[in-house]
């Protein structure tokens, strides 16, 4: 198995990407530390996997205290810390002219802010071990660009650059990050942009179907483990070849 | 051991230096080991020391020897 006893924490694990990579790093051995910020959301993904390889953590990633405490838990409990999937993202879309302060500062306070809070809590663990794999959300939108979502492509803009960056900073003490741009993913959030467009869009990929959060996670796996022991500050695209 | 004597031994390793250098004059920089790389050994080390996890806020101002006295007691580290 790719992940036999990593220790791992994976944000935003109660459904779609989160759900699936949880799943997938259960099934290679891994115990993964699943947060979620709604509670009870995750009893479903615990009752799957009743060996107990699912710790839940309860807690908002915008919450420093609570994201910090959820570190430190960790620590506490397993002396270390594998690897981190800064899954957890929201999609909010608005035309220019429309774009309020707020809408930047929320987007940004979960897809950036949270995901780099994240990374330095998490480095400060894998420091001392001088290894550990970091996971990091990007899109495809991040990459390309898309009508009406300048502030969610500007917001997954941001986290190929810090990608990039930390990967560069963390390289000399044994540690990974990457980042994942997938394309149309069948979920929820994806789903989001409504059934007319979901359907013009779903079009435009090559390989002829929408991804699954399972393709997804895939990835992540292959990301955590040693397979993908000399990639660093690589942003992988998950896209079945779609145009924007 | 005190906790006095875990503050001081943090620093003593992870900068290697010796116990008469360590004062009021020992800050971020001031010493060679003290850079960028030596600062988050440090702040490894007292986490670890100490079961705590730090604050950025509080790893950016750990500028010097006698200001991580204060800051560690926000994290209820007691020194007599
Ligand atoms: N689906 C796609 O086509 C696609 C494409 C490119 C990139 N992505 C990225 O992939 C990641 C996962 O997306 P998805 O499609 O699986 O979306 P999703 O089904 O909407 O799931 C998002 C997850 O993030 C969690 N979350 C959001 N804000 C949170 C917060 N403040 N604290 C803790 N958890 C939080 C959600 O929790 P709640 O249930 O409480 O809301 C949910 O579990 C996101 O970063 C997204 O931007 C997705």
């Amino acid at each position: 198995m790719l992940l036999q006893d990593r220790v791992c924490l994976i944000t935003g694990a109660n459904r779609g990407i989160g759900q699936a990579t949880a799943q997938r790093f259960v099934d290679e051995g891994a115990l993964v530390y699943a947060n979620a910020r709604r509670a009870g959301s995750l009893d479903a993904l615990v009752e799957k996997n009743k060996e107990g390889q699912i710790i839940p953590l309860y807690f908002d990633v915008t919450n420093t205290q609570t994201l910090k405490a959820a570190f430190l838990r960790i620590r506490k409990e397993q002396g270390r810390l594998d690897v981190l999937v800064n899954n957890a993202g929201i999609m909010k879309d608005a035309l220019i002219g429309m774009i309020s302060s707020e809408l930047v500062r929320e987007v940004f306070r979960i897809n950036v802010f949270a995901t780099l809070e994240a990374l330095q809590f998490a480095a400060g663990i894998m420091r001392r071990q001088k290894s550990g794999s970091i996971i990091n959300f990007s899109s495809i939108v991040g990459v390309e660009g898309s009508v009406g979502q300048s502030v969610y492509a500007a917001s997954k803009g941001a986290v190929i650059a810090l990608t990039r960056s930390t990967a560069k900073e963390l390289a000399p003490q044994g540690i990974r990050v990457n980042a994942v741009a997938p394309g149309f993913i069948d979920t929820a959030l994806f789903h989001s942009i409504g059934e007319m467009r979901v359907a013009s869009v779903s079009k435009d990929v090559g390989m002829g179907r929408l991804g699954t959060p399972e393709d997804v996670a895939g990835v992540c796996a292959f990301l955590a483990s040693d397979l993908a022991g000399y990639v660093t500050g690589q942003i992988i695209g998950i896209d079945g070849s779609a145009r924007l | 051991m005190t906790n006095r004597e875990k503050y001081n031994q943090a620093f003593i390793e992870t900068l290697e230096i010796t116990a008469d250098q360590l004062g009021d004059d020992l800050t971020y920089q001031s010493i060679e080991a003290w850079d960028s790389v030596g600062h988050m050994q440090l702040v490894s080390a007292l986490e670890d020391a100490f079961d705590i996890m730090m604050d950025t806020d509080d790893i950016i101002d750990l500028s010097s020897y006698p200001l991580g006295i204060e800051i560690l007691k926000k994290y209820d580290v007691e020194f007599s």
